[in-house]
């Protein structure tokens, strides 16, 4: 394979935590040689790409992808979603197992991981369902599920509410040193909730869940991490009260670390509006201030990944009243751009959002992607975080197109990605 | 006299002028509905659909004999009998009415937003008839209307909406109107029973029905849902109409000439004493049925005035 140059690339490092114009060199689809300032000259036979003094980072590592494959292709399909994250600068998918029927046996897993080498551009990691169909009853085969490639092991918003199920599995996966990944509800007093408690809700006439229920799912978690010993990871922290417990369990020296889907880190409960469905979520947006501390907690590292949480939905499981429509949104195509508010509004520096999108996610999983040091993966985005423009979801590659940014002014986008060395997009 | 609606989905988007309108109106309704030829033709020639998802009896006579008053061609559709036990989405069974040409839906649905939903996707007006613990504008009027006509004003009074604020669309069409109209608002009832975020809706809270009716002008009672009665939201029925049950006893706390409402149908002895109810010098529910024909037909004529005048809105 040839050489690549990137040269007067303004290169975001999120293992050093800087921000600077300087150059890469990739070679055999990995990570070369780094550098500040002009670039050397290039060595003959290369590819000199000059960025202009755009944006390179590490290409963005998505944990918690929905692919729906197998069972509802036409809602999102591992070409579809690949393409997608392509163009969203998302070099790494993992993929989430909530589909029909779940990903909870070798077999199924296997078919998935074909279907995903053959069509998506992307690295495709899958992750299993932890317990059989998702019913929080059996475990699954977790060992062969590893071997198979199953990086992480999740009920997704099933939350398994047998604490006894739980504790067995989290002590069994312990000593397959397997990473489970839960969802902090209290399942009781989330049943059958639209929104979050409070002003709007009430005067929107939606059942509704308190924010506390977030803090007793993860109270309830932690209580079992520290019973078992296992690795943890909470796929969506999005409440304040629940951010003084995942500290306490961090420093108590626990195993655990979090995760914030992009959509609750820009938009909040108000957004909704008059019944918006495309803003209908799990957990449902919150409060502003509970936005806030979210973003502060993913400053200081309190919260270590920012994910898209895709969820593709078709329009009619979204055309229907709030109560009865489908959860979730897409997010591959817009995780980057929405992270940009962030970064414009001057909340987050993009060698955080990168620690937070790339680095930690990687290194959660154990990828070795996700950084800009030489021997890394050449997985690459080069953007602008400045490009504006106005969404329009049609112009989505996901086949679904239920996102809440429809409309919305965006500033920030993915100019090229690369995967091991290769152009998976190319904007033009 | 001027009404710059398309639908009427809630009180939340009329200002208290649009409301005053509405009011006025309907007064000269209530005049109309007491004489024996009790018939106008402002809708002639229209068709009037009552499309309700949830049952209902009074609310849908109500409309119908409001707009067969007005001269509207009026078609009543049981919904849960119909296509909606065969799979079809509420936004289908709308195109299909709308196909029809109606004039006029009056819309009733147990999900909350699920009338704004509709009124999205239909070429007429929609009158929301009560769309889940969302709103229920009409009869947030015909209450303003009887309380306007009981007290000779509807602003500076104090007002004690009593029971299950948090299902209740009822109680949140009242709180909009009364809070518009500049009155006080206590709402009483067993903290199970209110809604979250309540402190920040402006109104007093009372979990002590006793404190909460103190010298109120107004005692609103609300219906307390039959599946909400064992166990999960109140201990029991008795324990229930012991602590906010109003019987003559406890209204004897309020003013000496407040007067009881409810919206029925009322459950005698969970919620209120049937004696009480029956009292013509307190009790103002039979008025409120009546006045809630002319608050129907008054905002029936406001939402179809375009049509039937040719007026840009």
């Amino acid at each position: 394979m040839s050489e690549l140059y990137f040269t007067n690339a303004r290169l975001i490092d999120p293992e050093a935590g800087t921000n600077a114009l300087g150059w890469l060199r990739v070679a055999d689809g990995q990570i070369a040689a780094t550098g500040a300032g002009d670039a050397p000259r290039a060595p003959a036979g290369t590819t000199v790409i000059d960025c202009g003094g755009k944006c390179l980072a590490p290409g963005i590592v998505d944990l918690g992808v929905k692919v729906c494959e197998p069972g509802e292709r036409h809602k999102e399909s591992y070409r579809s979603a690949g393409r997608a994250a392509a163009a969203g600068g998302v070099t790494t998918i993992v993929t989430r197992p909530d589909t029909a029927p779940t990903i909870d046996s070798p077999e199924t897993l296997e078919f998935v991981t074909r279907r995903a080498q053959a069509d998506a551009p992307v690295n495709v990691v899958p992750m299993a369902a932890l317990t059989k169909g998702r019913q929080g009853r059996e475990m699954t085969e977790i060992g062969f599920l590893m071997d198979a490639g199953a990086v992480a092991f999740s009920d997704c918003d099933h939350v398994v509410a047998d604490a006894k199920v739980l504790s067995r599995a989290l002590s069994y996966a312990r000593a397959l040193g397997a990473l489970v990944i839960g969802h902090p509800q209290e399942p009781g007093l989330s049943k059958g909730a639209a929104a979050t408690s409070g002003k709007f809700a009430s005067l929107r006439g939606l059942p509704a869940v308190s924010p506390m229920a977030e803090r007793m799912g993860l109270d309830r978690d932690i209580a079992l991490l520290e019973m078992t010993g296992a690795r943890y990871h909470a796929d969506q922290i999005t409440t304040a009260r629940a951010l003084p417990a995942l500290e306490r369990a961090k420093a108590n020296g626990l195993d655990i670390t979090a995760g914030v889907g992009i959509h609750h880190l820009t938009l909040n409960e108000f957004d909704v509006a008059d019944y918006r469905t495309f803003f209908k979520l799990k957990p449902p947006l919150r409060a502003e201030d509970d936005r806030q501390a979210v973003i502060e907690a993913v400053r200081t590292g309190l919260i270590d990944v920012i994910c898209s949480m895709h969820t593709p939905q078709d329009e009619e499981s979204k055309r229907l009243p709030f109560e009865e429509a489908a959860s979730g949104a897409v997010g591959l195509e817009t995780l980057l751009p929405a992270a940009m508010r962030l970064y414009h509004a001057g909340a987050l520096d993009l060698p955080t959002l990168f620690r937070a999108m790339s680095l930690n996610p990687a290194k959660r999983l154990g990828l070795a992607s996700g950084r800009l040091s030489a021997g890394a993966p050449a997985d690459l985005v080069l953007f602008d975080p400045d490009a504006p423009f106005v969404l329009d979801r049609f112009t989505l590659l996901s086949k679904s197109k239920n996102t809440p940014f429809d409309g919305g002014r965006m500033q920030g986008r993915v100019l090229a990605t690369y995967v091991g060395g290769a152009p998976v997009y190319r904007r033009d | 006299m001027t009404f710059a609606h398309r639908h009427l989905l809630g009180i939340e988007q009329l200002s208290p002028q649009d409301i005053t309108t509405i009011l006025d109106l309907a007064e000269t309704y209530v005049d109309l509905n007491r004489q024996s030829a009790k018939h106008c033709d402002v809708l002639s020639g229209l068709t009037q659909i009552n499309m309700f998802f949830e049952n209902s009896t009074r609310t849908q006579a109500s409309f119908e004999l409001a707009g067969k008053r007005l001269g509207a061609d009026v078609m009543n559709m049981a919904m849960q009998a119909s296509s909606i036990k065969k799979g079809e989405t509420l936004i289908d069974t709308a195109m299909t009415l709308n196909a029809m040409h109606p004039d006029l839906l009056v819309v009733r649905h147990p999900h909350s937003g699920a009338v704004d939903l509709l009124a999205q996707k239909v070429n007429c007006a929609v009158l929301n008839a009560g769309d889940g613990r969302h709103e229920h504008p009409t009869q947030a009027l015909l209450d303003a209307l009887t309380i306007r006509r009981a007290k000779g004003r509807l602003h500076r009074l104090s007002i004690a909406i009593c029971g299950d604020i948090a299902h209740s669309r009822v109680a949140r069409s009242n709180l909009l109107l009364l809070g518009k109209m500049e009155n006080r608002i206590r709402l009483i009832g067993p903290p199970t029973l209110m809604p979250s975020g309540i402190g920040e809706f402006g109104v007093e809270v009372y979990d002590d029905m006793r404190k909460g009716l103190r010298d109120v002008d107004v005692v609103m009672m609300l219906r307390l849902q039959k599946e909400r009665m064992d166990g999960g939201f109140i201990p029991s029925e008795r324990e229930y109409y012991h602590r906010y049950g109003l019987d003559a006893e406890k209204l004897a706390l309020a003013k000496p000439d407040a007067i009881v409402m409810h919206p029925g149908p009322m459950n005698r002895g969970v919620e209120i004493d049937g004696t009480l109810a029956d009292d013509i010098n307190r009790s103002v529910i039979q008025e409120q049925v009546e006045m809630g024909v002319a608050v129907r037909m008054a905002a029936m004529e406001l939402l179809t005035r375009p049509l039937t005048t040719g007026a840009a809105v």
